[in-house]
């Protein structure tokens, strides 16, 4: 399973390579990978329609518990095979779509590294690498819907998508975190068995709010909702991908399958009902407002996902059953809808439905295909959306609480879908043909054929809805049910309310479709509430946020040197003067402490005549002069005691540093005094109470009882294990030897930096 | 700071204070010493032959830039932190040692190969930062 994780992303790599064979007429052949991946997934059907669930693990981080483990169940098997069989009809269709696109082989680089990321999404077993996935999916996904990205509102949308699923990236992290630190594990095959123990935690809500933030702005529910509509700026073929099988259904997928673990609490289902029902309801009505098409399919695209996490809510085996097969209907006509909307937008140029009519004369096979899309999104009989329809219905109408209700709210959602469905996929193809779209002829069959396909396999599993049942229905309701009941799935099931229902629906659509055309006035009308938005809100909340931001920067980098030295040594004097005063104590056994001798006495002398001129010399020469003799006095005392490696260090440092300093100040004007007086007594002060303060925490230093042990363990091992009779020698190259792996590195960073900056300047000087 | 003394000096102390700076980072595992200060004594070599004959000299004596031993010197230390991993099973940065000295240098190690990428390192970090500060000032 690893090997099918990895393929996208080798795949991805090896086009940065080899792109440029890829985008000519071998364009096509990119679709052999997710094909392959998909014959792959559909091997393991007769596995998992057994009961079983498959286990891989690969230790990756195992002091953290952070490991690649993989497990293929029912549920990552419907969600692998929905992302390689939509995938591959997306890799064919795209081949034509953006048929010698200057940066086609860019474009199958991002998508093939997207769908590598939604494949580890689904089949991760660990929380930790579920999380890094879905990292991995906002950020290939942000490639691909800025994909146009010499268009400012692409750019635009593109980084509100990705700053909206990132934070929910950061929030799924903390869930992980303290849902880990609550099971005790991060493999979520083993918290199942823990629910008892994650509902009773005390750190239940917060968990549950965390898992719900990251699924809620990933899936775009309300009111995360509206980076949805703005990626449609993203070509067809992303939207299509993205939207209909993939990027969106991970946040369901992620409440999927965390139900079994997290589900233990009422609260669970409050949430998630009611956010899922404002959802679907909300953007349901938002389609009858929308005229462009991509519009209408990403408002019905928020409401499906609301219906999902709607279900997920209500947690019961059949809701549990109807989301699984809602996800596969909404996956199929969605793609397919999407598919020919591009197809429409690529052969007349708009996806205005206002002016759109008649293109069934000229785009037949597209036609049918969108008329089956439109049967399924509605739920009419025989296709597969009759059934999850069907299936809806059903588990509202047994759920314990407030059945009427939500059974209603389902049925107003539904009805709306149906007309978005029948906008979308039917009424371009209606009427009559204007005349400028007579000309129009069917594209490749690389762009037709797929849409087809997938609307026939939605008619194929309605009739057949055994194969639904047997490969996913169950095997989910198996591992992801609470009480796992034996159930069929069925076409017909005679004359029932449900049924009635139905045909409620089904009628209310079918008039709505008839009675209300889009219009233009209608979008203009819902556009005035902008200013209330979600979105709107948020793009103030980031504006007053980059003004603070600047604000903060401003008063903090000044670009003053001596203002960022004050600002440090101001800081560092509060906390310590705290730490030293909240708790002072300074009695020192003077008699314990070794005589002063002649010999430190002098080079104390030396020290503090130093010191002096430094500070009160004019010249800047002879300060570094000076600042030399401080360091040099302070090798000769690490060499009185016994300290030879420090002295020769701290004695070659030096003198490269007086050399350093000399160099920089040698070229400087002549000594000006540039600070007032009132600035320069407070730097006085700065300087006199933090050099007190040090020198009251060095004397602190001597209070405290000496530890020896770890000295000692230096001492007993450096010959023993490392051969060395040098200590410090062997502490660095040896004991701590990754410690010096990165200081050398961090060397190299500031030579590189230093090298960079001032080559930099000199050839922009050079220039003039 | 031309001065003929210092010029006709510093021709011979160039190559001995190389020398010294080897020396420096052979006896370090015994006695005081190391890869870090050797390296810091070379670098002043180069340092001081500059200050007396001229940057320009001094590169051409160096024949490449101080730079490119940063990486070579990162190298060698990451290798011979790896070498335990490469040549037995033992962790990464485990000692491997030879077992007899070699004359003049004593026992061989990987910890002296490590201390050899740090002596590099130090070289071409220094002079890399000093030669560009002198040539912009």
């Amino acid at each position: 399973m690893l090997g099918a994780v990895l393929l996208g992303l080798l795949f991805s790599f090896f086009l940065v390579f080899a792109g440029s064979y890829f985008k000519g007429r071998l364009a096509v052949l990119s679709s052999l990978v997710p094909i392959s991946l998909f014959v792959y997934f559909l091997t393991y059907i007769p596995d998992i329609a057994q009961g079983e669930i498959i286990y891989e693990n690969y230790e990756w981080i195992p002091s953290f518990g952070v490991n690649l483990s993989f497990t293929l169940d029912g549920l990552a098997l419907l969600f692998a095979l929905m992302i390689t069989g939509v995938g591959s009809l997306v890799f064919l269709y795209t081949s034509a779509y953006l048929k010698n696109h200057k940066y086609l082989d860019r474009f199958y680089g991002y998508l093939s590294l997207f769908m590598a990321a939604m494949l580890g999404l689904v089949l991760s077993d660990n929380l930790m690498s579920l999380f890094i996935f879905w990292e991995l999916t906002s950020i290939s996904s942000f490639y691909l819907i800025g994909f146009n990205n010499d268009k400012a509102d692409s750019r635009k949308s593109a980084l509100i998508a990705l700053g909206i699923t990132g934070i929910g990236g950061l929030l799924l992290l903390g869930g992980a975190v303290l849902l880990g630190d609550v099971a005790g594990t991060y493999r979520i095959s083993e918290m199942l068995a823990m629910r008892d123990v994650i509902s009773d935690s005390p750190h239940y809500l917060l968990i549950l709010l965390l898992i719900f933030g990251a699924a809620f702005t990933k899936s775009a529910q309300f009111p995360f909702h509206f980076w949805l509509p703005g990626a449609m700026k993203a070509p067809t073929p992303v939207s299509t991908y993205l939207h209909s099988a993939t990027m969106v259904k991970a946040g369901v997928y992620l409440l999927f399958r965390m139900s079994p673990v997290l589900s233990g609490g009422d609260i669970w289902h409050t949430i998630l009902i009611a956010v899922g029902a404002i959802t679907m309801v909300y953007s349901a009505i938002h389609i009858i407002f929308r005229t462009d098409l991509k519009g209408i399919l990403a408002y019905s695209t928020i409401s499906a996902l609301g219906i999902l996490v709607f279900l997920i809510g209500i947690g019961t085996q059949a809701a549990l059953i109807a989301a699984a097969v809602f996800i596969v209907v909404h996956a199929l006509y969605k793609a397919s809808l999407f598919l020919i909307t591009g197809i429409i937008d690529h052969e007349t140029g708009t996806r205005d439905v206002t002016q759109l009519s008649g293109l069934r004369k000229v785009l037949m096979p597209v036609a049918i295909a969108g008329f089956i899309a439109a049967l399924i999104s509605g739920g009419v009989p025989p296709t597969l959306g009759f059934i999850g329809k069907d299936l809806i219905y059903e588990s509202t109408l047994h759920y314990a609480d407030s059945a009427i209700l939500l059974t209603g709210l389902a049925i107003i959602t539904k009805i709306l879908l149906f007309y978005g469905g029948f906008v979308a996929g039917v009424k371009p193809f209606m009427g009559k043909l204007p005349e400028k779209f007579s000309k129009l002829h069917l594209p490749s069959p690389l762009m037709w054929v797929p849409p087809l396909i997938m609307t026939l396999a939605g008619i194929v599993f309605g009739v057949f809805p055994g194969l639904i049942e047997s490969a996913f229905a169950k095997p989910i309701a198996m591992t992801q049910a609470i009480n796992y009941e034996e159930f069929h799935l069925k076409l017909w099931h005679g004359f029932t309310t449900i049924l009635g229902l139905s045909a409620i629906t089904i009628t209310a659509g079918t008039v709505l479709y008839f009675t209300i055309k889009p219009k233009h006035s209608l979008e203009n009308f819902i556009a005035k509430f902008d200013v209330v938005a979600p979105k709107d809100l948020l793009i103030k909340l980031s504006e007053g946020f980059a003004l603070f931001s600047r604000f903060w920067t401003n008063s903090f980098q000044t670009g003053y040197l001596r203002h960022y030295l004050s600002i440090i040594v101001g800081f560092l004097t509060l906390l310590l003067g705290y730490l030293i005063f909240s708790d002072f104590s300074l009695n020192i056994d003077v008699s314990t402490l070794a005589d002063l001798t002649i010999y430190e006495i002098s080079i104390l002398i030396m020290l503090l005549l130093g010191v002096l001129y430094v500070v009160f010399t004019k010249s800047r020469l002879a300060a570094v002069a000076a600042t030399g003799v401080v360091g040099l006095s302070f090798s000769l005392l690490f060499l009185f005691y016994s300290a030879p490696d420090l002295a020769m260090t701290q004695f070659s440092v030096d003198t490269l540093t007086v050399i350093l300093f000399v160099l920089v100040l040698y070229k400087l004007p002549k000594y000006l005094k540039l600070s007032d007086s009132k600035l320069r007594i407070k730097h006085r002060i700065l300087s006199i109470s933090f050099g007190t303060l040090i020198t009251l925490l060095i004397l602190r230093v001597l209070n405290e009882p000496k530890n020896t042990e770890i000295s000692e363990y230096y001492a007993d091992y450096a010959y023993k294990l490392a051969h060395g009779k040098n200590i410090v020698n062997v502490i660095l190259v040896d004991f701590r030897g990754i410690d010096t792996m990165i200081e050398i590195s961090v060397l190299i960073v500031a030579a590189l930096g230093v090298f960079g900056l001032l080559k930099l300047r000199l050839k922009t000087r050079d220039k003039k | 700071m031309r001065t003929i003394i210092l010029k006709s000096a510093s021709s011979y102390l160039l190559p001995v204070l190389l020398l010294f700076s080897v020396f420096i980072l052979l006896r370090g595992h015994y006695l005081p010493g190391g890869g870090f200060v050797g390296g810091l004594v070379a670098a002043i070599a180069f340092v001081l032959d500059a200050f007396s004959n001229g940057l320009d000299k001094t590169k051409s004596v160096l024949k490449f830039h101080p730079g490119f031993l940063m990486p070579l010197g990162l190298l060698i230390a990451f290798f011979s932190g790896i070498s335990p991993i490469i040549f037995t099973d033992m962790p990464l940065m485990t000692g491997l040692w030879a077992e007899n000295p070699i004359p003049v240098i004593g026992y061989i190690g990987s910890a002296l190969f490590f201390d050899l990428g740090v002596y590099l390192v130090v070289i071409g970090a220094s002079l890399t930062i000093i030669f560009t500060i002198s040539e912009s000032a």
